[in-house]
C-alpha cells in the first residue's frame, strides 16, 4: 500500500478511495499507541454514517479508541476476519487489517482529510 | 487512641526531615480563611470498653430475630448461616485487602471471585457472571441499562407489577433524566397475565423485567414471557431468589438473557438491609456489555494458571463516561460469603434448604389460612413466601403476631402506596419450626368476641370446613378441582 | 510451604456424594415440593455445583486467603484508596445480635437503637462536611456521585432550569464522568491546569446557564489542596451551578477544613476509606452524601428523623426525593463500622488522624523525592504522585516495574498510572496508621530497587505465587467461568 496515496483523519483513520467506495482502517501510529489489541467492535453493514459518527471501537487491555467516520455514506462491508484475528490489524494495518468500506455519499468529504505529510506532522505534535 | 504510631520524638524527626517546624505548617496549603477554627462538634473519644458498653446498650434497644422468630420477607430472609462462612469471611487476608489490581498480590481474592462467578453460572444456568454488584435493586437497574446497550433500544422498559416495589423504584431513579418509558404491567392476580405483557412490548422495548418468585411470593410463567420478549427483539431479565434454585428451574433454563438477584440469602446476615449482594449473570454474547468487575483465567510469565481482572476496558477507570456502569467498589466480601456458602451446601444442601423452606412455608400457609378472616390473597403456586389477605387489616394481624412474640410482614401497604391495606407477606425459611408456625397461627386469629359481622357466630363448623379445603388447596394448588373447592369454601365463610 | 493441592480450583476438589452442610429433616414432611408446586416449575436435575465438605472448604479458602496481601499483613500504600488499619473492635461490634440480625421490615419501634446510631451518623457526617443534610443510602462512593447528580438535576428541574453540563478536571476519578453520563448529563473534561490545579480561565469558558455541576476531588488526585477552590466555587455559584466534592480524599482534612466551608454544595464520603470500612477485597463500601439545606428535600430516602416530642426515631422520605438508589436503608454494616470509628476518635481524634496522615505522606515524599521526583507541589496532603518518567528514559524502568518489584520485598504496590496527567505515575498514600520505621523501610527498598539490574525488574515479581499474568491473552479469549477444559 502506498501510504502517500491515502487520506488521513486526525483521529487516526486512513481512507483509500476506489470509485465511490472508501476503505477505512486505523493507522500504524494508532495501532502502536494502543499496543496489544484485544477486541474490535465492528459496525453493522447498512448503517448510514455522517462524518465524525462513531463507527466502532478498537480495544487494548488498558485503553479503548473510538473509530470515527472520516467520510459520510453507507457501510457496505466490514472486515469480519479481524474480529477473530487481531494480528491482521496489528501487523498489517493498511492492508489485511482494513476495518470497513463505505459507499461515499459526498466525495467532497475527502477534501477535509490530511495527506500523509500533514498526518505525520500531526502525530509528531501529539507525541509531545 | 487513634491507631497512630508517631511519638513526639519521631514527629520532631520527621518534621525536621521535611524541613518544617510543625504539623500546622504542613497545612499552610489550605488557605487560612477556609480552615476550621473550632473543634468538630462530635462527641469526645471513647475507649474500647466504653464503646463496647455503648454499642451493646444501643443494640439492646432493638428487638431482633433472636428475641422474636422472624417470618418477615419482602426481599430479605432469615436463612441459616453456617459458621464456616464467618470463619472464612472473617480472615483479614480477605477483608483488609482491596480490589485485586495487583494480580500477583491478590491471587487469593481473584481465584475466589473466579469461583464465585462459576458458582453463580452453575446456580443460574447462565454463561457468565460478574464479580458482584451492590444489591438486588441496583442489579435490576444495571441489567436494564445493559439491555438497552445490547439491543440498542432506549425507548421502553417493560417491568411486571409483581417485581419488588423497591427494585422498581431504583429503576425509576436510575432512569431519572433518560427519555425512556417505564411500563409497569399490572398483576392484580398475584402474577402477570402473559397476554398483558405481550401487549406492553413494542419494537422500542429493550427488555422485560420479571421477578420469580415474585414480590408476592408467587411463581411467574417465565419461559412464556421470555419467549414473548425474544419475539420482539427484547431481552428477558429475570430477578430470582438464589435459594429457590435448589428446587425451581433456573433462569437460564427459562430463557433469561440476564439473570439478576439479591444474594443476601447466600450466607449474609440481614443487618438491617445491607451490605448485600447484587448478582448479575448473562449469556455469553452480552459479556462486553456487562457492568462491574470480571475475573478471568489466564497464564503468567512462567505458564502457570492464574487469575486477573479482565475486560477492564468496559469499566469507568478506563472508559470513563462511556463505561458500562459507574460502579467501582463492589461487594467483594459478600461475594466471598456467597462463595463459601454455595461451596458448603453444594447441590444436596441447596436442595435441602429450598425443600425445607418450601415445605414449612406451605404448612404455614395452610395453618394461617385456617384462621377465620385470613386467606391467601392469590391462588397461585409459591415457594417460601406468600401473601395473606386479612379481613381485620394487615397491621392488626401484624400487631397480634407481635404481641405473641412473632414478626410477620411486611404489610404490602408499607412497601408501596398502591397496595391494599389488607395484605401482608409471610416468609418461612428452614429456621422456623412447626411449633412456631402453630403458635403464630393461634396468635393471628381474631380474638373471640372480636370478630366482625356474622362470621362470629359460625366460627367452628365453617372454619373447619375451610381449613380442610385449604389443606388440599395449598398442598396441591395446581389441581384445578381443589382450587374450586377452596373458592366455594371461601364463599361460605 | 504452599499447599497447591488445596488451592486447585474448587471444582477439581469435588467428589460426588460429599456435602459441607447438614440440615434437619423437615417437620412438615407432608408438604414436599412435588406436592406443593406444579411440576412445570420444578427442576428435574440437581444443581451442577461442586460437592465438597466443610474441611475441604476451610482448607481451600484459608490457603487461598494467604495468597493475598492485605492491610493486616503488609504496608499497602495504594494511593486514593486510604488503606488504613481496620480496628478489630469494629468487626466484633458490628456482629452483635440486635445489630447484625435486624430485618429491614421490622417496625420502627423495634429498631430505636439502630435508628439512633444512623441518626447520629447523619449528624456527624453533616458536621464533618459542613453540609447539614445527609442521606446514608448510597452503597459506595460512585453511587453517592450518581445520587448527588440526580439531586442536582431534580433541583434544577424544580427551578425550571434545564442544565445539561457536568464539568470535571482531567485528573478526576473515572467514576465522575461515568456517574455524570449515567445521570444523563453531558461530560466536559478540562485540560491540564498549571501545577496540576484547575485552570480557572479554562473553567470559565465552560460556565454558562447550561452548567449544572462542577465535580472536583479536594484535595485533588495529585494529593494537593486546590488553592483557589473558593474562587472556583464562586464562579460556579455565579452562573447558578453547583459544586460537587468527591470525598475520596477526606482523610487529609477531617476537622481541618470542610467541603461546605470551601464552597462545596454536595459531597460523598467513602466510609470504607476514610472511616476504615474495611475494604473487603473490593467492597462493600458505603457512600453517604451530604448536601446544603436547599438540596435536602431532594435526597434519596429513607433518612432518619428524630421526633422531638416523643423522643422516637423514625424513617422519612424527603419531600421531593429523587427516590431510592437501592433497596432498603443502606450498607448498614459498613455505616456501623464508620460510626464506631467516629465515636472512638471523637472530634479531636479525627483532626489528629488527618494531621498524621499528612505528616506521614510528606515525610515519605521527602525521603523519596531525590529518586522519585514529584512533579507537582512542594508539599502534599495525605498522598503524593511521583513520576518514574526519568527512570523510564534513563534506565528503562517503568512505574509498573517498580510496583511489581516492591511485591518481592513485601510491600503492596502504590497505585500506578493514575492520575493520567502524570506520566509513569506512582501514587503513594501511606495513611496515618503506619510507623516511621515502615515508611523508612519502604523508602530504602525503593532506593534499592532502582539500583538493581533493570532486567530483574522487568520480570518481577519473583517471589509471588504468580508473576506478570498475560492480560492480553485473558482479554482476547476471556475465560470467565471454570469448565473442565480450564484444567
Amino acid at each position: 500500500m502506498d501510504l502517500a496515496s491515502l487520506k488521513y483523519a486526525k483521529s487516526h483513520e486512513w481512507v483509500a478511495v476506489d470509485g465511490d467506495i472508501a476503505t477505512i482502517g486505523i493507522t500504524d501510529f494508532a495501532v502502536k499507541a494502543l499496543t496489544d489489541l484485544v477486541y474490535v467492535d465492528l459496525p453493522a453493514v447498512g448503517d448510514q454514517l455522517s462524518v465524525g459518527d462513531n463507527c466502532g471501537e478498537v480495544e487494548s487491555v488498558k485503553a479503548v479508541s473510538d473509530l470515527y467516520a472520516p467520510v459520510s455514506g453507507e457501510i457496505v462491508e466490514v472486515n469480519e476476519k479481524i474480529s477473530d484475528n487481531l494480528d491482521l490489524l496489528s501487523d498489517d494495518a493498511f492492508g489485511a487489517g482494513w476495518i470497513l468500506k463505505i459507499r461515499m455519499g459526498s466525495p467532497s468529504d475527502l477534501d477535509n482529510l490530511l495527506d500523509r505529510a500533514a498526518y505525520e506532522q500531526n502525530c509528531q505534535n501529539e507525541d509531545h | 487512641m487513634s491507631y497512630l504510631f508517631n511519638t513526639p520524638d519521631e514527629q520532631r524527626e520527621m518534621l525536621e526531615t521535611i524541613g518544617v517546624d510543625s504539623i500546622e505548617t504542613l497545612f499552610d496549603q489550605v488557605p487560612e480563611s477556609l480552615q476550621l477554627k473550632r473543634p468538630l462538634d462530635i462527641p469526645p473519644k471513647l475507649s474500647e470498653l466504653e464503646l463496647e458498653q455503648l454499642v451493646r446498650e444501643l443494640a439492646s434497644r432493638n428487638v431482633g430475630p433472636s428475641d422474636r422468630p422472624c417470618f418477615l420477607g419482602g426481599g430479605v430472609y432469615d436463612h441459616f448461616i453456617p459458621s464456616a462462612v464467618d470463619a472464612i469471611a472473617g480472615r483479614s487476608e480477605y477483608y483488609t485487602a482491596y480490589t485485586p489490581y495487583q494480580a500477583e498480590a491478590s491471587q487469593g481474592s481473584l481465584q475466589t471471585f473466579f469461583e464465585y462467578q462459576t458458582l453463580i453460572c452453575q446456580l443460574t444456568g447462565m454463561d457468565v457472571s460478574n464479580a458482584s454488584l451492590y444489591e438486588g435493586g441496583t442489579a435490576v437497574s444495571e441489567a436494564v441499562f445493559m439491555a438497552m446497550r445490547c439491543t440498542k433500544r432506549h425507548g421502553r422498559i417493560v417491568l411486571l407489577g409483581s417485581v419488588h416495589p423497591e427494585y422498581r423504584q431504583v429503576v425509576e431513579t436510575y432512569l431519572g433524566r433518560m427519555d425512556c418509558e417505564l411500563v409497569v404491567v399490572p398483576t392484580p392476580g398475584g402474577t402477570v397475565a402473559p397476554a398483558a405483557v405481550e401487549e406492553a412490548i413494542d419494537d422500542k422495548t429493550a427488555c422485560v423485567v420479571i421477578q420469580h418468585p415474585n414480590f408476592y411470593g408467587c411463581l411467574e410463567e417465565v419461559e412464556q414471557i421470555s419467549a414473548m420478549a425474544h419475539t420482539c427483539g427484547a431481552l428477558s431479565i429475570v430477578s430470582f431468589d438464589p435459594i429457590s434454585l435448589g428446587i425451581l428451574k433456573r433462569p437460564g433454563d427459562l430463557g433469561a438473557d440476564i439473570a439478576v438477584g439479591e444474594g443476601q440469602s447466600l450466607g449474609t446476615p440481614m443487618q438491617y438491609g445491607g451490605p448485600f449482594l447484587g448478582i448479575l449473570a448473562c449469556k455469553q454474547k452480552y459479556v462486553r456489555q456487562m457492568p462491574g468487575r470480571l475475573i478471568g483465567q489466564t497464564t503468567d510469565r512462567n505458564g502457570e494458571r492464574c487469575f486477573v481482572l479482565n475486560l477492564q476496558a468496559r469499566e469507568q477507570h478506563i472508559r470513563r463516561e462511556k463505561a458500562t456502569s459507574n460502579i467501582c467498589t463492589n461487594q467483594g466480601l459478600i461475594a466471598i460469603r456467597a462463595t463459601v456458602f454455595m461451596s458448603l451446601l453444594g447441590p444436596a444442601g441447596m436442595r435441602q434448604v429450598a425443600e425445607l423452606s418450601c415445605s414449612k412455608a406451605h404448612y404455614a400457609a395452610q395453618k394461617l389460612t385456617a384462621q377465620d378472616g385470613i386467606e391467601l390473597a392469590f391462588e397461585q403456586p409459591f415457594f417460601k413466601e406468600f401473601t395473606l389477605q386479612c379481613r381485620d387489616g394487615a397491621e392488626t394481624v401484624i400487631q397480634r403476631a407481635k404481641a405473641a412474640g412473632f414478626d410477620i410482614g411486611p404489610a404490602l401497604r408499607r412497601v408501596s402506596n398502591s397496595e391494599s391495606e389488607d395484605r401482608l407477606l409471610v416468609a418461612v425459611t428452614e429456621c422456623r419450626s412447626r411449633e412456631e408456625i402453630d403458635a403464630l397461627a393461634k396468635a393471628i386469629a381474631t380474638p373471640t368476641g372480636d370478630a366482625i359481622g356474622d362470621a362470629t357466630g359460625r366460627e367452628s363448623a365453617d372454619s373447619q370446613q375451610a381449613a380442610a379445603a385449604c389443606e388440599s388447596s395449598v398442598g396441591a394448588p395446581h389441581d384445578p378441582t381443589l382450587r374450586s373447592a377452596r373458592s366455594s369454601a371461601q364463599e361460605t365463610t | 510451604m504452599r499447599n497447591e493441592q488445596a488451592t486447585q480450583p474448587l471444582f477439581d476438589l469435588s467428589v460426588p456424594g460429599r456435602c459441607g452442610a447438614e440440615y434437619p429433616e423437615s417437620d412438615c414432611p407432608e408438604f414436599s415440593s412435588t406436592a406443593c408446586i406444579p411440576a412445570e416449575f420444578l427442576s428435574d436435575t440437581p444443581l451442577p455445583l461442586p460437592e465438597v465438605n466443610e474441611p475441604d472448604v476451610i482448607r481451600h479458602f484459608t490457603n487461598l486467603s494467604t495468597l493475598n496481601m492485605s492491610v493486616d499483613t503488609h504496608f499497602y500504600p495504594l494511593g486514593s484508596c486510604t488503606m488504613k488499619y481496620n480496628p478489630k473492635r469494629h468487626e466484633r461490634l458490628a456482629s452483635v445480635p440486635g445489630l447484625v440480625d435486624l430485618h429491614p421490615w421490622q417496625s420502627e419501634e423495634s429498631l430505636q437503637g439502630m435508628l439512633q446510631i444512623q441518626f447520629e451518623m447523619q449528624q456527624m457526617l453533616g458536621e464533618i462536611a459542613g453540609l447539614p443534610a445527609v442521606s446514608l443510602q448510597p452503597a459506595a462512593g460512585a453511587q453517592g456521585e450518581l445520587a448527588a447528580l440526580l439531586v442536582a438535576s431534580a433541583y434544577f428541574k424544580d427551578k425550571g432550569e434545564n442544565r445539561t453540563k457536568v464539568i470535571f478536571p482531567n485528573s478526576a476519578h473515572g467514576t465522575n464522568p461515568a456517574s455524570a453520563a449515567l445521570a444523563g448529563f453531558d461530560c466536559i473534561q478540562l485540560g491540564a491546569g498549571k501545577n496540576g490545579f484547575v485552570d480557572l480561565e479554562e473553567l470559565k469558558k465552560h460556565l454558562d446557564d447550561q452548567t449544572a455541576v462542577f465535580m472536583i476531588t479536594n484535595p485533588n488526585t495529585l494529593g494537593l489542596f486546590e488553592p483557589e477552590i473558593h474562587k472556583i466555587s464562586k464562579l460556579l455559584h455565579d452562573v447558578g451551578g453547583l459544586v460537587y466534592i468527591d470525598g475520596a480524599n477526606m482523610n487529609a482534612i477531617l476537622g481541618i477544613t470542610r467541603p461546605g466551608d470551601f464552597g462545596g454544595d454536595m459531597m460523598h464520603y467513602n466510609v470504607h476509606k476514610t472511616f476504615t470500612g474495611p475494604h473487603g477485597a473490593g467492597g462493600p463500601g458505603a457512600g453517604p452524601i451530604a448536601v446544603r439545606d436547599f438540596l435536602a428535600d431532594y435526597l434519596p430516602g429513607p433518612i432518619v428523623a428524630l421526633d422531638e416530642e416523643s423522643g422516637q426515631y423514625k424513617l422519612q422520605t424527603p419531600a421531593k426525593s429523587i427516590g431510592r438508589v437501592r433497596s432498603f436503608f443502606g450498607n448498614v454494616g459498613i455505616l456501623l463500622r464508620g460510626y464506631f470509628y467516629l465515636r472512638t476518635l471523637g472530634g479531636d481524634g479525627l483532626k489528629e488522624l488527618s494531621e498524621h496522615a499528612v505528616l506521614n505522606a510528606n515525610y515519605l515524599k521527602e525521603k523519596l523525592k531525590h529518586i522519585l521526583p514529584v512533579p507537582n507541589g512542594e508539599r502534599c496532603m495525605h498522598e503524593f504522585v511521583a513520576s518514574a518518567q526519568h527512570l523510564q528514559k534513563e534506565l528503562g524502568i517503568s512505574a509498573m516495574d517498580i510496583a511489581k518489584r516492591l511485591l518481592d520485598y513485601g510491600f503492596h504496590a502504590p497505585t500506578v498510572y493514575f492520575p493520567l496527567v502524570v506520566p509513569e505515575a506512582i501514587m503513594v498514600e501511606p495513611t496515618e496508621t503506619e510507623s516511621k520505621a515502615t515508611l523508612d523501610a519502604f523508602a530504602e527498598t525503593i532506593e534499592k530497587i532502582i539500583a538493581e539490574d533493570p532486567e530483574l525488574l522487568h520480570t518481577a515479581p519473583h517471589s509471588t505465587p504468580v508473576s506478570r499474568p498475560n492480560d492480553v491473552q485473558a482479554a482476547r479469549n476471556p475465560i470467565l467461568c471454570w469448565s473442565p477444559a480450564c484444567d
